[in-house]
């Protein structure tokens, strides 16, 4: 009983999640999260817990959704720091990368 | 008891031992690597190239950096989550270590060597330690801004560096200010303040005479400057037209106007938004020429003697250094030391450069003159690099 609820609790995660990971290759994955460590770390600190940008943590993005984030990921904010990453991700890569970050990375 | 006593003679003679390994020599050849994913620093020497300790737990070290006391044996090394780390360099040892604040940016050492100033990005502010035990001796907080979150709080705290006569110069990134921190009597902190110097100063520099202050815009083209002799004419803006009206490039990272670079009477500094290296006549400080270079400048350092300019770059062209004549003003030579080419550190007589690269895990020293590979240090993921031959300049 206890394993079922489990199980349908994390089913919807993995299903939303999976729809998009299909398309990124693990190689491509794991050279988009060095990304986000050390090139977004260099204004939203190595740990993303802020800096120059803000921080880009689960509680804070709770507010947004995937969509929304992977916007300004491909876009930037015009007026601000935040620089659009249009030129070296598809759409699918931001949208991956913004489902990373409401999950939260490993760090 | 005799036996005793014998122990205790053979240790006194054995500082190997007695002294837990701390080495006996002079450190003006000594230096430290940032390794800012492992949080950990390699202490190392510059004559022989060579490491000689691995200090670890330090924090997060992304964006991290460091000043020396003036008998060059501590280094203060400030980090991303706040921490304020005294490391003894000749025993490769942590003497002390506090989080001071919530996300600090960078730091300064008084022109005395009694005080450490730090900036902060959260909360935003200075605050100011005792360099012997680290006590808290002044906390200024920030000007207090709105967030785009509604939110209340201090204005991040920016391009932080000493000045002559006890002082210390800062910028607020979010309220356009820059601070003087007058800190001779250390009980009671006077600050000057200087408002609407511009939009978004992401760092500031000193020339190294401690006479101008210099903060780099964001939100506009141009730079703020202040003359530490004349504070009372307040800031005023240079190079307000780099950019001649154009569409600025995206910055994929923010430029450092730390390593002051200086050559006869030309500055030369980042521009932002272009990919470019201004350089500017320190008599009037008008504009000589923007140098088109390989992308957005990280770094633009001077070669000691000013002979030369290095610049690294941001992502994603950061596999590469350009090396600027200062007389002609044209690049001589690209070079490709690799991807996450992020900081570098000229000897004390500029004979070779250290630069970290982040993705081949090495330190690559370059002999300046040729501009050729010498040696090779592995370092894990490399970021600052820091000698001690800062100890004794104003700003550094
Ligand atoms: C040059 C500095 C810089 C870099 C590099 C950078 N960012 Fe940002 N980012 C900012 C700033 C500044 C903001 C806040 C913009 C604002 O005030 O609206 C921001 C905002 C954001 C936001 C919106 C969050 C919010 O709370 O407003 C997301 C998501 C984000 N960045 C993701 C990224 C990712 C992913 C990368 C790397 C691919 C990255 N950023 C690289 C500076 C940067």
């Amino acid at each position: 009983m206890k394993a079922l609820s489990i199980l349908l609790l994390v089913m919807p995660v993995v299903m939303t999640g999976t729809a998009v990971q299909a398309e990124i290759v693990p190689p491509r994955q794991a050279e988009l999260l060095y990304l986000l460590k050390h090139d977004c770390g260099s204004c939203h600190g190595m740990r993303l817990e802020g800096g120059l940008g803000p921080a880009l943590t689960p509680k804070r993005l709770q507010s947004w959704q995937a969509e929304q984030l992977a916007v300004t990921i491909l876009h930037g904010r015009p007026g601000t720091p935040m620089p659009p990453w249009r030129p070296f991700f598809t759409d699918s890569e931001a949208l991956w990368l913004a489902q990373q970050l409401k999950q939260g990375v490993q760090r | 008891m005799k036996s005793l006593s014998i122990l205790f003679f053979t240790m006194l003679l054995m500082p190997g031992i007695s002294l837990a390994d701390c080495l006996t020599r002079g450190t003006g050849d000594m230096g430290v690597i940032v390794e800012r994913a492992a949080g950990s620093l390699k202490v190392v020497d510059t004559t022989h190239h060579n490491t000689l300790f691995q200090v670890e737990g330090l924090g997060d070290l992304s964006h991290a950096s460091a000043v020396y006391s003036r008998d060059e044996r501590y280094v203060y090394v400030f980090g991303r989550d706040g921490g304020l780390t005294k490391v003894d360099i000749l025993c490769g040892r942590i003497v002390k270590r506090i989080i001071q604040g919530g996300n600090s940016i960078g730091g300064a050492i008084s022109q005395d060597g009694s005080l450490i100033a730090v900036s902060n990005y959260k909360p935003g502010g200075v605050k100011i330690f005792s360099a012997d035990d680290l006590s808290l001796i002044a906390d200024i907080p920030a000007t207090t801004v709105t967030d785009r979150d509604g939110n209340k709080k201090g204005s991040k705290t920016v391009g932080l560096v000493d000045a002559p006569d006890q002082r210390f110069v800062v910028s607020l990134y979010d309220s356009g200010e820059s601070w003087i921190i007058d800190m001779s009597d250390p009980a009671k902190p006077a600050i000057q303040r200087f408002e609407d110097i511009g939009s978004l100063p992401y760092d500031g520099l000193i020339t190294p005479n401690g006479r101008y202050y210099i903060a780099g815009l964001f939100g506009q083209d141009g730079l703020s400057l202040l003359d530490l002799w004349h504070p009372e004419k307040g800031t005023r803006l240079i190079l307000d037209d780099y950019g001649r009206g154009q569409k600025k490039l995206p910055v994929y990272k923010m430029p450092h106007l730390e390593g002051w670079a200086m050559a006869d009477d030309r500055a030369f500094l980042p521009a932002v938004g272009r990919h470019a290296v201004l350089v500017v006549d320190s008599k009037d400080w008008k504009e000589i020429k923007q140098i088109p270079v390989h992308g957005q400048p990280v770094f633009v350092m001077a070669r000691p003697d000013g002979r030369q300019i290095w610049v690294n770059f941001a992502f994603p062209h950061n596999d590469t250094i350009q090396v600027i004549d200062t007389e002609t003003l044209e690049i001589i030579n690209t070079l490709k030391p690799g991807k996450g080419t992020l900081h570098m550190e000229f000897s004390p007589r500029g004979e070779s450069v250290w630069i970290s690269v982040r993705d081949k895990d090495e330190v690559q020293i370059y002999a300046t003159r040729t501009q050729e590979l010498t040696h090779r240090l592995p370092v894990d993921k490399p970021s600052g690099i820091f000698f001690t031959s800062r100890a004794h300049q104003t700003g550094l």
